[in-house]
């Protein structure tokens, strides 16, 4: 999978995040820099607590950074009014892990897509334009927008629902797509299509996919590279090839032999 | 909202307080457009008992019907008081010499038979003075009086103005109640100004329910709308809100409430003034509430989707979060309501409610009763069905909050 970087559409220098103050203060990230590019699916990897979300958060600016700058395009970015935040949210989109709690069950499925087409400039096309593209954006994910239209989210499975939510990435077309735990709520034969219908999409308009996940198998089957992440910071990062079969941190190594094998013993010593 | 509505009838505790509203609110509509009365009409005079009261005049003047039942019975029955009975017990075995098991004083029949064969004034009664014997004389006279039937003379003045008799009425005439030309009756008797008390409590429990809705209206709004902001802005705007919110919890509101109702005046304070003054005093509680919901709302992915498809502040808090919550806000304004309700009796019993002249609640009509001393004088009817209505419009309201609370947090049900 190992292939040619494209420019590096963003970069994190020094970023911490600190909740509370006081006795209460912690410090879920501490001082971690990354470097993503064009077209690359980038795994970060850790365990529950370790600031994973609390990352992908902050680079959708849905929170604030405490300290240290975040390099969008080679420019500091800038989220400071409401404007250029509709303006950068055009560029960077999310997938949530829990598909049941991430849409607004009293919006029909209609309408979430086409918030997405008038998002991305789409307002004044005529109806059909708008129907066409919506059909379009369904058929990409397998869904048939005939049987969706006039229906609430929450009447779809899980499965549909995460794949309603590639659709509506597919309309808005960003530059980077945060994933956060995609698959970890839907059955396996779900998660198989939904990685491949990111990975056929992330082909297409050439977007950088950041895959959060606890699961270092999945990583190594997606990902171009892969960030371990423990307690707030990065222990190893490096091409996935490297880091899955050469692991080199401590943390790295158990988190590999924690994954149940089918066959053979399970190592219970690490954990 | 429809499968919310059916799931809301299907909850038994729901549709009880349901039931229990729409009576008290069907009565409070409909009783005073079918009442001949108005409600703050002087018809009678202080504290008549309830009953159909038919005109005397009307009465004898109506067409007379010969009834063959014998009357004296229940003119004994009157004329024997429950002292006079004991009375002729004593007498019966001190001289008559019967057994005093064999007297039963509450067959009126019965004790006359005995006493009829027993008595008699020429018996030496020794040892009773002779005041005690007229006494008695007395009482036998009058029971002779009772079984005989009494005839009454009816005079009617005639065209030279002098009264002449027209007629003598047997005491087994009967007049149709009907046939009584003027008849008034008052079902739970009059309160301490003679007014009708049906129609002035269904008028009153209506201004209440006006009152206590206005009340929660204003309340929840203002609640809900620092509730909102509080806790989806957070940040200095949660500071300042939530600080405003805790003093205003802090200092008791019903001592703000007697405070500005106090300052506003007799004269100013309308039922719709004195709901405004309730419900801006009543809305921290909602505003607390609402505020912990949406902060848990807040952080939840769609919430996150609605801010990453560009939408505003005001978008996202009516779209996002407003649903999520109405539920709840319903709940909350239902019980909004209802202390509304009880805050009004409250103010009323203190005299702080609305002027008195122009219209009635039910915490007037309680205070005006307490004033009138109605519980020493044992006129029940003035504040028995008062307290009742306040009892079962709270209780129904409270009820129907508990139903909607056991569907929308399914945690909280019973099986």
């Amino acid at each position: 999978m190992a292939k040619e970087l494209g420019k590096s559409v963003l970069k994190g220098e020094n970023i911490t995040k600190v909740f509370g103050y006081g006795k209460t203060r912690t410090e879920a990230v501490k001082q971690v820099n990354f470097d993503f590019h064009e077209g690359e699916v980038i795994s970060i990897v850790g365990e529950s607590g370790s600031g994973k979300t609390t990352i992908a958060r902050m680079i959708l600016g849905l929170i604030g950074i405490t300290e240290g700058t975040l390099l969008f395009n080679g420019q500091p970015r800038d989220i400071s009014n409401g404007r250029k935040k509709k303006e950068y949210w055009k560029n960077i989109q999310a997938v949530f892990q829990d598909p049941f709690s991430s849409f607004n069950i009293f919006n029909k499925i209609d309408d979430l897509l086409l918030d997405c087409i008038n998002m991305t400039g789409g307002k004044h096309k005529s109806d059909k334009e708008k129907f066409d593209m919506m059909t379009e954006a369904c058929s990409f994910v397998n869904l048939k927008y005939a049987e969706l239209t006039n229906k609430y989210p929450f009447e779809l499975s899980g499965g549909q629902m995460q794949r309603l939510m590639i659709a509506r990435v597919f309309l808005l077309k960003p530059k980077i797509l945060i994933a956060d735990e995609p698959t970890s709520m839907v059955d396996a034969c779900s998660r198989a299509t939904i990685l491949d219908m990111l990975l056929k999409l992330r082909d297409e308009i050439n977007m950088t996919i950041i895959f959060i996940t606890h699961d270092i198998g999945l990583a190594y089957y997606v990902s171009d590279s892969v960030y371990i992440m423990e307690h707030g910071k990065f222990v190893e990062s490096g091409p996935a090839e490297d880091v899955i079969i050469h692991p080199q941190a401590a943390y790295t190594k158990r988190l590999i032999s924690d994954v149940p094998k089918i066959y053979g013993e399970w190592d219970l010593s690490t954990v | 909202m429809k499968h919310q509505l059916k799931q809301a009838f299907s909850s038994s505790k729901f549709v009880l307080g349901f039931v229990l509203f729409s009576i008290m609110l069907l009565l409070a509509i409909f009783y005073p457009i079918f009442s001949p009365f108005d409600p703050m009409e002087m018809v009678g005079s202080i504290f008549y008992p309830p009953g159909t009261y038919v005109s005397v005049s009307d009465t004898v003047q109506a067409t007379y019907n010969g009834f063959n039942i014998d009357p004296s019975e229940a003119h004994l029955k009157a004329a024997l008081s429950p002292e006079n009975r004991e009375k002729m017990k004593n007498w019966l075995v001190r001289f008559g010499g019967v057994n005093e098991a064999d007297i039963d004083i509450e067959d009126t029949v019965a004790l006359v038979d005995l006493w009829d064969a027993h008595y008699s004034s020429d018996n030496p009664q020794e040892g009773l003075l002779s005041s005690e014997k007229k006494s008695y004389s007395r009482l036998d006279k009058s029971l002779a009086k009772a079984k005989t039937g009494i005839k009454t003379a009816l005079y009617t003045e005639n065209s030279d103005g002098e009264m002449e008799e027209s007629l003598i009425i047997s005491d087994r005439d009967y007049v149709r109640v009907n046939d009584v030309a003027n008849t008034v009756t008052l079902p739970l008797g009059a309160d301490n100004f003679g007014a009708d008390m049906l129609t002035k409590l269904t008028n009153s429990i209506r201004v209440s329910l006006q009152i206590g809705l206005v009340a929660g209206l204003i309340a929840t709004l203002i609640g809900l709308t620092i509730g909102l902001l509080a806790g989806f802005l957070g940040g200095l705007v949660d500071n300042i809100l939530t600080f405003l919110t805790n003093i205003f919890t802090v200092i008791p509101s019903f001592v703000i409430l007697i405070l500005i109702a106090n300052s506003v005046g007799q004269a100013g304070r309308g039922p719709f003034v004195v709901a405004m003054i309730i419900g801006v005093t009543a809305w921290p509680w909602t505003a607390r509430s609402v505020r912990s919901q949406v902060i848990s709302l807040r952080n939840r992915d769609h919430v996150n989707l609605s801010k990453l498809s560009g939408h505003s502040l005001p978008h996202i808090i009516l779209n996002d979060i407003l649903p999520y919550v109405a539920s709840y806000v319903v709940m909350a304004l239902i019980l909004q309501v209802s202390s509304g309700i009880l805050a009004e009796a409250q103010l009323s019993m203190l005299g702080l409610g609305p002027s008195t002249t122009t219209t009635t609640t039910l915490g007037m009509m309680m205070n005006w009763a307490q004033q009138y001393t109605a519980h020493l004088s044992g006129a029940w009817w003035a504040f028995i069905p008062v307290i009742l209505s306040v009892a079962i419009i709270s209780f129904s309201l409270n009820l129907m909050n508990t139903g909607l609370d056991q569907i929308f947090n399914p945690q909280l049900r019973e099986d």
